[in-house]
């Protein structure tokens, strides 16, 4: 299933009773701390451009007051912009009138929470269903659609438990199994792992890994964290003040890291999980007896794969098992502990 | 002299306001004094079938379906039992009439103020300004003697049943209006926030989020109107309403202490009774907040 892309474009969001006669000055240039001192207007979002492309994960990552969970909320509207546009399948959201936006929500959206904001007196299965009953879907076929994505998430048996019997990771799985019985196109997650402990975390992103290897969905998700950030995302947008200061996946982040912000960001990365060993591959002529490594793989699976082989070389293929280069073990671990020049 | 006795207005000004708003309210209740009562025929009707109901039905059946309604909504042996035997002293005492006319009087005063004060509630929850215009109103209602809102009533509709009912809704409607306002505006912004996303119209946020959140603060109201409608079945009897509160209008004229502690304790019974039952019950359609995740 294809899921279509998102653009964002040109987008202000000024907080405050008289936004729009703010827009001008800030399209000038006016700082986010000057518009706050001047006129008592507090500056959202600031000239977002950002294309979510369909069927992949975009992360928007920022740190607290950056203006992540309010970029979200433009996607389904929760927050009407002062200015821009919200492009979907060739509609912009922010001009929807209350019914579109109403049939827009209902059927091309589903969102996953920080605070899971489950409906405490419904049972897992009440919850997951009410997306469907919203749409005013069957109660028969609804309750069947949402079993499959409870058994998905692995809340099997839990039916009919009320959300506060179950740990934080059992309720935003349930909050995620309510997002995909909806079985919507856009997934929009806000900072949805955030509050839950390192492992439980670890373990969600593996479980929305693999049902977004299934559906291809296209997801928002939006994080603090820099390692879920680059594990989950496809296209990274990073935000400050408003404003978003670099896009890019997260290679290309961790490489070429716009400014002083992002560099003291990036260097506690481990380079070996984000860098392609396609980025540090030469032309060189392999050896007859390099290994074979596929375009894509990770350094540091590269390097897992040469120190366990004993091996020096290795030679790069594509899928149909053309050469496209070759790296060395060496190459490999100084492009893992160094900033590569590539 | 003239700073000592406030410049208060002439005596025949106060006479003349006295005068002229007495007359234009006799006016009034000339003109629709009718059309009054007939709009409220139908809340009569239901209050003089369900006091018969009551009253001629045999005291067993009574006790029994009053027992058994009690223990389906507490689920509480214990409650049950003590409706019981409350309801047999009262039996014992002679006291049952009068107590089947005031549990009359009392339901159909809550299911007014019901009916009436839960959609002014929700009204009120979703706008501040009507928010604004209604507290001072609900203030009025509550601190205003009783008294003095008998007078327009019972000159509109003279004595009876129907003036009492009047009388005791707007004594009792006020907190049932408060506490349905207060349960939706501290619903969890986080859940409506999710539910909007979900595309849900006002009326599906009202009917699946709001309002059964608000659930435990609206059943507290409901409480309260009960407790308050019991409290003033005394001041209703002033004006022809029958029931318990007229032996103790009787025991206060005369001087009858013991004739005025039954009937008073009889009352009493009644208010826990319906407190406790109606606790209960709410408490019970919570149950889900009840095991919390160790």
């Amino acid at each position: 299933m294809a899921s279509d892309g998102i653009e964002i474009r040109n987008l202000y969001k000024i907080f405050g009773p008289k936004g729009e006669d703010y827009v001008d000055l800030v399209k000038g240039g006016m700082s986010k701390a000057a518009l706050n001192e001047q006129h008592g207007h507090v500056l959202g979002l600031n000239d977002i451009n950002i294309f979510m492309p369909g069927g992949k994960i975009t992360v928007v990552m920022g740190l607290s007051g950056s203006g992540k969970s309010t970029l979200i909320r433009h996607i389904n509207r929760l927050i009407d912009p002062t200015a821009g546009e919200v492009i979907y399948q060739g509609n912009d959201v922010c001009k929807m009138s209350d019914a579109e936006l109403q049939d827009f929500r209902r059927h091309k959206t589903a969102m996953v929470f920080q605070k899971f904001a489950l409906l405490p007196h419904r049972t897992v299965l009440k919850n997951t269903v009410y997306g469907l009953e919203v749409q005013g879907v069957d109660k028969d076929e609804a309750e069947q659609r949402a079993r499959k994505w409870i058994t998905r998430v692995g809340l099997e048996g839990f039916e009919d438990h009320y959300p506060n019997q179950l740990s934080g990771g059992m309720q935003q799985r349930v909050g995620l199994a309510r997002a995909l019985t909806n079985d919507a196109d856009i997934l929009l997650m806000d900072e949805a792992f955030s509050a839950l402990d390192p492992l439980i975390r670890m373990d969600m992103q593996t479980v929305l890994l693999d049902i977004q290897e299934e559906l291809e969905k296209t997801i928002v998700f939006i994080t603090h964290d820099l390692d879920e950030a680059l594990r989950l995302g496809d296209h990274i947008a990073i935000l400050r003040d408003g404003a978003v200061i670099q896009q890019g996946s997260g290679q290309d982040i961790v490489l070429n890291p716009a400014d002083a912000y992002i560099t003291d960001f990036v260097k506690d990365v481990n380079r070996g999980r984000v860098i392609e060993v396609d980025t540090i591959m030469t032309k060189k002529e392999p050896p007859k007896d390099a290994l074979i490594i596929s375009s894509g793989a990770m350094l540091e699976d590269a390097a897992k794969k040469l120190s366990e082989a004993g091996a020096v070389n290795a030679k790069i293929v594509d899928g149909t098992g053309k050469l496209l280069g070759s790296i060395t073990i060496q190459d490999t671990i100084s492009a893992m502990v160094t900033p590569a020049t590539h | 002299m003239e700073w000592i006795e406030f410049p208060s207005l002439s005596r025949e000004t106060l006479r003349d306001i006295r005068v002229t708003l007495d007359d234009g309210f006799k006016e009034f209740t000339r003109a629709y004094g009718e059309t009054l009562e007939a709009m409220l025929e139908p809340l009569k009707i239901f209050l003089i079938w369900l006091e018969d109901l009551l009253i001629s039905s045999p005291w067993i059946i009574i006790l029994a379906v009053i027992v058994a309604a009690v223990y389906a909504g507490s689920r509480n042996w214990k409650i049950a039992l003590g409706t019981f035997l409350a309801l047999v002293a009262i039996g014992i005492f002679g006291m049952w009439e009068d107590t089947m006319r005031t549990i009359a009087m009392v339901t159909v005063c809550t299911i007014t103020a019901i009916v009436l004060g839960i959609p002014i509630g929700i009204a009120m929850s979703r706008s501040d300004r009507l928010q604004a215009i209604i507290t001072p109103i609900l203030d009025l209602m509550q601190t205003m003697p009783s008294f003095v809102y008998l007078i327009p009533v019972v000159m509109i509709f003279g004595l009876g049943k129907v003036p009492g009912v009047i009388a005791v809704v707007i004594y009792a409607i006020p907190p049932m209006i408060r506490l349905t306002n207060l349960g939706i505006r501290l619903v969890d912004k986080d859940v409506l926030e999710a539910a909007d996303a979900f595309g849900s119209s006002n009326w599906q946020k009202l009917k699946d989020v709001q309002l059964p959140l608000a659930l435990p603060t609206i059943m507290a109201g409901i409480n309260q109107c009960i407790m308050m409608s019991l409290a003033m079945v005394v001041v209703a009897s002033m004006i022809g309403v029958r029931g318990l509160g007229q032996p103790v209008l009787q025991a206060i004229n005369n001087q009858y202490f013991t004739l005025g502690v039954m009937n008073g304790l009889a009352i009493v019974a009644i208010a826990i009774i319906f407190d406790r039952a109606s606790q209960a019950y709410g408490k019970r359609l919570q149950k889900h907040s009840e095991v919390i995740h160790g």
